[in-house]
């Protein structure tokens, strides 16, 4: 009992952390803000405080926040801790949609657009061809193995569509968009996104229990009374949805997936009770630092995927080094 | 409460790997299913458990057939305790024992302080309460059993069944699993449990399915089935089964394999060839044995 109260506090902690955090990234960035805030109605202020940064920081939240705790599911459900969201193919099909679109001069609709439904196609695709080949046998395995093969055919797709891109102004913003930011975000994009984030996000945490038993393997959790094909498919949908939701919106963001739930796990253990909220916490409070370290550390904009691969990889060495419990 | 097994043949797809298998357990009873590796011991158990279907047969609980249950109604009936392994994060032991609860949960809730209450009385009911504190992954392989045992007990079941519970077990823990097992059986449960050491199932008292190859089974009581000519027949060894005291004033059987076989009787030809009057006493031939 004093464990879970521990861990409630740690929790609300968490969120205290990512309101704060949120509240302090409004104010930074390259126009400064007077503080107090001026009595009088300032038309650039607010244009800047409301069209511009509290979009692009609301965005960041619900992105990290979803990555974490799609990838958080994910590894519960696959029994690995070295599993991220893109596992199924969801990034790389995204990856191919965007550059697609962009080759064919799309504007920013309609690449989110392109984007988020070739995302679902790759997974879709994965899961079609795993029911296919899985005739009762080890499913977890099948999915992870086709997922690989399926990410890089995408992969070498959007390789082609680089090929094949007008090097002067198609390619670089391939290129670019690939790399990820969230610069491009507004209002109107938030607003759907917050939308799919509830949609994905509700059912993850509402069987979040159900996953301590999936991550013991199919058979043990159909013997404990769990409805396996069932919970595995609700896992991966809404998961998928979440990540193609946020690929699509700001590009291939990697590692936020993989690294934030083992942060979590040190946090509060690893009961997917307690893990999935703190993941999606920690996750958003990571991206909006990162973020904010993205547009304010020089003049001009870091893209995302770099910063979060490049904080991400060597904090994931570090976890390794510790080796401490969050792990086997 | 009883578990009727009726010509039940089980295997992966159309490859039929046990055929026509008929048991029935009660209440109280142990069931050892016993036979060499690859014999479909496992295949049995999991169409018990309906991860997979039975080919033809039925499976029936208290008469009514168990294979269009939904998983959460089964769990509350058929506990499984699978060969401990360990899993992927480090759950504490408290975490795993509440997860048998799981049958008795909503599907979108987490166990409340009466779960968790129930898991700590499964653990109390084995004796290995101190271990309610530690993490499940650091256990030993018997500790580990034990937790495994305690979360199919959370679960409430009225069957338990074991994947060879004694495996991987140092001598005191297979007798400490053993002994747990005893404690159960009379406390009311029924246990169907496959093992590789015939010698516990005479130690339970149990009833014995015995696989042989070619889809060829026996069942009846370990002292019916148990015997040197079918552990022969079954597992291709020569074996002594033999009937001795034990403290207490109760006998019991035990299986010694003869690792250098014998013929039948090497003094049987001597003895034959010496003419009635100069036979030797009985104890003459057994000092020279």
């Amino acid at each position: 009992m004093k464990m879970e109260k521990k861990k409630i506090s740690v929790l609300l902690l968490l969120f205290v952390l990512v309101v704060v955090a949120l509240l302090v990234s409004m104010a930074l960035g390259q126009y400064p803000i007077p503080f107090p805030l001026p009595d009088q109605k300032d038309p650039m202020l607010e244009t800047i405080l409301f069209e511009i940064r509290l979009p692009r920081v609301l965005a960041a939240v619900m992105i990290g926040g979803a990555m974490a705790l799609s990838g958080a599911s994910y590894q519960g459900m696959f029994r690995n801790p070295m599993v991220s969201p893109d596992i199924l193919g969801a990034s790389a099909g995204a990856g191919f949609g965007a550059a697609l679109a962009i080759l064919f001069s799309c504007n920013a609709g309609e690449i989110q657009v392109m984007a988020f439904i070739f995302g679902l196609l790759a997974v879709g695709l994965t899961l079609l061809v795993s029911k296919t080949i899985s005739r009762k046998g080890n499913m977890t395995l099948i999915l992870v193995l086709t997922g690989m093969v399926v990410s890089t055919l995408f992969s070498s797709l959007i390789s082609i569509t680089k090929y094949v891109a007008d090097p002067d102004s198609k390619l670089p913003s391939i290129t670019f968009w690939l790399m990820g930011g969230l610069s491009s975000v507004g209002s109107r994009d938030v607003k759907l996104l917050f939308v799919l984030f509830l949609v994905g996000a509700i059912p993850l945490l509402l069987v979040r229990w159900r996953l301590n038993v999936l991550s013991f393997g199919d058979e043990e959790a159909q013997g404990m009374g769990v409805d396996v094909p069932k919970l595995r498919l609700t896992v991966i949908l809404a998961s998928t949805l979440l990540t193609a939701a946020c690929v699509s919106l700001c590009g291939l963001v990697g590692w936020i997936g993989l690294v934030v739930p083992h942060m979590a796990r040190l946090l509060v253990g690893p009961n997917f009770k307690d893990l999935l909220p703190a993941s999606t916490f920690l996750g958003a409070f990571f991206l909006l630092i990162v973020d904010d370290v993205a547009r304010c550390a020089f003049s001009v904009e870091i893209p995302l995927g770099i910063l979060t691969a490049l904080i991400g990889a060597p904090f994931f060495l570090y976890l390794l080094m510790k080796g401490k419990k969050g792990w086997t | 409460m009883k578990l009727e097994i009726q010509h039940v043949a089980c295997g992966y797809g159309k490859k039929v790997v046990v055929r026509d298998l008929s048991v029935e357990v009660n209440s109280g009873e142990v069931l050892c299913i016993l036979g060499p590796n690859g014999v479909g011991k496992t295949t049995f158990f999991k169409t018990v458990m309906d991860f997979l279907p039975p080919i033809s047969g039925e499976i029936r609980l208290n008469g009514e057939c168990i294979q269009p249950w939904s998983r959460k109604k089964l769990a509350r009936h058929l506990g499984y305790v699978p060969q401990a392994h360990i899993p992927p994060f480090p759950f504490s032991v408290m975490d795993v024992v509440s997860m048998g609860r799981t049958a008795h949960l909503s599907a979108f809730s987490s166990p409340s302080a009466k779960d968790l209450d129930a898991s700590y009385a499964a653990l109390e009911q084995l004796g290995v309460c101190e271990l309610s504190e530690r993490i499940y992954t650091e256990l030993s392989g018997g500790e580990r059993q034990m937790v495994l045992i305690a979360r199919a007990l959370a679960q409430k079941p009225d069957f338990l069944l074991m994947d060879e519970p004694t495996s991987n077990l140092d001598f005191g823990n297979q007798v400490r699993v053993l002994k747990c097992i005893d404690s159960l059986v009379k406390s009311g449960l029924a246990v169907i449990m496959t093992s590789h050491a015939p010698d516990h199932a005479f130690l339970c008292r149990a009833k014995v399915a015995l696989l042989y190859r070619e889809n060829r089974i026996d069942v009846g009581s370990a002292d019916e089935v148990i015997t040197e000519k079918n552990l022969q027949k079954a597992y291709g060894v020569d074996v002594k089964v033999a009937d001795i005291g034990i403290p207490g004033g109760l006998r019991l059987k035990t299986c010694i394999p003869l690792l250098h076989s014998v013929p039948v009787d090497p003094w049987e030809s001597f003895r034959a060839a010496l003419s009635a009057e100069h036979r030797p006493s009985e104890c003459f031939i057994e000092a020279c044995r």
